[in-house]
């Protein structure tokens, strides 16, 4: 199964090639690792996509809590969370065909970031099932790069109480 | 007062209590010694790195103190690595200073630079490269607390030259505080109280001892819970010396090469008390069917350790010491009389045992008798790896903690002879073995010259078969005695050996020229080889063959 894990680590070098390598030396999978600054700019935080049964990734949460460098592991996937994820995609794009993926890019609600001769640059943010499907969408037009920032995550905040 | 980066080395080394550290220089760590030749601190000059390291590692596991080890940039650096894998391996607290070019030659593939950081990244417990001398003093501060509190480790300093000679003014921190470090604190209370009564109910329980029991100073608790409770106790490599193994509860070494007897009450308990000790696979044999009757009590520093290998039902996370005091006030004593019957069964027909043949030399006698001459006295080994290893672990019985020093994780050929100058460096009124193979000495030799510059009496008994026989052995076993690359045809004269490195050299082929040999080594206040010529295709039995089930065990 696939976990995500929030791991804030300290905001110093050599910190995302303990984490990358502490992943590839004890062979797990990692799926996707996005990582920046904090509001505090000591502390980074990356969220990991890690596949693995439950013994491997309590496996992962141990071992990256003995990093000196890692300050927190947390496991959301049970949370509630929000998680997104950003791609650009440059796609075929003679100018016939424009309006056909204008009305794609409408319905993701995605954005147009760059038009050429032959080619438009899209922009659109969501969660994993969102960036795949209009990955599908634009398929058959003729995908020619393709760029993803992997998946950032977040806790929900408490919920007010109805009453 | 400011002091240069050097300086403050020397410095801060003092404020740690290092009264000696192993090295070897060159042009990265110049100012480095430069400021070491007027220091307090001792210097030892090894004659290749991995000495240094192993020294280092050898003298931390003698005295229960970080070990200290320098060397320089680029291959200096390099040639620790192995040292440094083995000391992570096993848990052992060293500190690595390594020289780096300048901090502006960084990246530029200057002379003599390499990523040390980079190299030993998956084999320490934390490293830093310094990159502002205002840090240093805080780094070396942080790198001790590091290596040596919790599951201690190797922890690695880079220090680029000119960090060395730039100049910052001096205050030694008396801590440091960390995000994303903390010691385990003490262990739930309820865990221990369960597992008392855990305890309490088993019949066929066991405890299997690590170095864990060592490294935490436990070896009293552990005596006193064992005879509380009456559980037998069996023991890993290095947990050798965490009970004496003369014990009536001791079982001797679990595993591929352990006892008969360990191993079938491991396999037949239905508790077992792991403490200090990781379920390794050359402890476990083949995991799915390990001690299928049994529940698991596990105490480990380390939380990673609990599950990562075998299912533990109750885990108790954090220092052994604590945990073992707190056990033994609250466990209940279970009825182990049946259980201590059927092991004495065990003991009785499956006994460690060999063969002395008229006019063969057996290496088991020529341990023996290094334990009878060495039993009452202040004494350490040190062993090499392979066959040498597995007799000394067999019948040389551990006594005391912190007397019996082996590579046990990364199985380091060429560690004995260096262990056994940083034990005996740190722990100079006692008596040093290194028990050697012909193949394992010839690795780290040039050691020996080390020894005699510092005047180390160290004895060296080389098991000489002419063989790298372990793998040998397997070849004999395995693949059909075709002995590839095992043989020996042509070894060093290592009497003259000695002798060219201005030690003592002897030669033994004969079973009663054994003892005369030990006691004039031990007389000898000089470093001293030993060439015992043994019988050269015995082999190291029982056998549990890798990956098979502990119960499946040959030669016993
Ligand atoms: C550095 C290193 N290289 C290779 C090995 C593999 N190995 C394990 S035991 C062994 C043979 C050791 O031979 P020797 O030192 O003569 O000891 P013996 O087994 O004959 O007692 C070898 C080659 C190792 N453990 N370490």
């Amino acid at each position: 199964m696939r976990h995500t894990l929030a791991v804030l680590v300290e905001n110093q070098p050599g910190v995302l090639t303990r984490v990358a390598g502490l992943f590839s030396r004890r062979g797990y999978n990692i799926e996707s690792l996005a990582v920046g600054e904090t509001h505090e700019p000591t502390i980074s935080r990356m969220t990991i996509v890690v596949d693995g049964d439950d013994l491997v990734i309590e496996q992962v949460g141990k071992q990256l809590n003995k990093l000196i460098d890692v300050i927190d592991v947390q496991d959301i996937t049970q949370a509630e969370y929000v998680d997104r994820e950003l791609v650009l995609i440059k796609v075929n794009a003679e100018p016939s065909i424009r309006g056909e993926i204008m009305q794609i890019v409408d319905i993701f609600r995605a954005r147009i970031v760059d038009i050429g001769y032959h080619t438009l640059i899209i922009e659109c943010t969501g969660d994993e099932g969102k960036i795949r499907a209009i990955e599908k969408s634009l398929k058959p037009f003729g995908i020619l790069e393709l760029v993803r920032t992997g998946k950032i995550a977040m806790v929900r905040g408490q919920k007010y109480e109805e009453d | 007062m400011k002091l240069t980066g050097a300086e403050i080395i020397c410095k801060a080394l003092e404020y740690e209590g290092v009264e000696v550290v192993f090295g070897y220089p060159g042009g990265a760590v110049l100012p480095l010694y430069d400021k070491l030749y007027d220091s307090p601190i001792r210097h030892i000059l090894v004659r290749h790195e991995q000495g240094a390291a192993h020294a280092a590692d050898g003298y931390a596991r003698a005295t229960g103190r970080p070990g200290v080890c320098i060397a320089t940039s680029g291959p200096g650096a390099t040639n620790l690595v192995t040292g440094i894998a083995n000391a992570y391996m096993d848990s052992v607290p060293i500190i690595a200073f390594t020289g780096q070019v300048n901090l502006s030659a960084i990246g530029r593939d200057s002379f003599q630079e390499a990523d040390i950081t980079g190299i030993t990244l998956p084999i320490v417990k934390h490293s830093y490269l310094v990159k502002d001398v205002n840090q240093l003093a805080a780094t070396i501060r942080a790198a001790f607390h590091i290596a040596t509190t919790g599951r201690p480790g190797p922890v690695l300093i880079d220090l680029p030259k000119d960090i060395t000679i730039a100049q910052a003014e001096f205050e030694y921190p008396p801590q440091v505080t960390f995000r994303g470090y903390r010691v385990p604190g003490r262990c739930d209370s309820a865990q221990v109280y369960q597992a008392a009564r855990a305890i309490g109910e088993a019949r066929k329980p066991v405890i299997y001892a690590g170095g864990g029991v060592i490294s935490s100073n436990a070896a009293e608790e552990l005596r006193e819970f064992a005879e509380k409770t009456r559980i037998p106790v069996t023991n890993t490599l290095l947990g050798k010396g965490s009970f004496p193994e003369t014990h009536p509860l001791s079982l001797g070494m679990v595993g591929m090469h352990g006892t008969a007897y360990a191993n079938y009450a491991v396999s037949y308990s239905d508790l077992i008390i792991a403490i200090g000790a990781r379920f390794d696979d050359r402890v476990t044999g083949r995991l799915d069917t390990f001690a299928p009757n049994a529940r698991v009590i596990h105490i480990d520093i380390d939380p990673a350790e609990i599950g990562k290998n075998v299912r533990v039902h109750i885990p108790l996370v954090g220092d052994v010491k604590p945990i073992l005091k707190e056990l033994i006030q609250r466990v209940e004593v279970p009825d182990t009389g049946e259980w201590l019957k059927q092991i004495e069964q065990w003991k009785a027909e499956y006994p460690l045992r060999y063969t002395n043949e008229e006019g063969v030399l057996k290496p088991q006698y020529v341990i023996e008798q290094i334990w009878e001459i060495t039993r009452d006295k202040n004494a350490v080994i040190t062993t090499e790896v392979g066959q040498n290893q597995m007799w000394a672990a067999q019948y040389y019985k551990a006594l005391r903690p912190r007397t019996f020093i082996s590579s046990g994780g990364l199985g380091t050929m060429g560690f004995g002879l260096p262990a056994a100058v940083g034990a005996q460096i740190g722990r100079p009124d006692a008596v040093v073995f290194d028990i050697a193979g012909d193949g394992s000495i010839q690795m780290t030799v040039q050691e020996l010259a080390t020894a005699v510059q510092y005047n180390l009496p160290i004895n060296i008994a080389i098991l000489n078969n002419r063989f790298l026989g372990m793998v040998r052995q397997w070849q004999e076993l395995f693949n059909n005695k075709r002995y590839s690359q095992t043989e020996f045809p042509d070894l060093p004269d290592f009497v003259k050996l000695a002798e060219a490195y201005g030690a003592v050299g002897m030669r033994v082929t004969r079973s009663e020229e054994v003892r005369p040999a030990l006691e004039r080594a031990i007389a000898t206040p000089k470093p001293v080889i030993i060439d015992f010529v043994i019988a050269r295709e015995e082999n190291v039995f029982p056998m549990v063959p890798a990956g098979e089930s502990l119960t499946k065990m040959v030669g016993c």
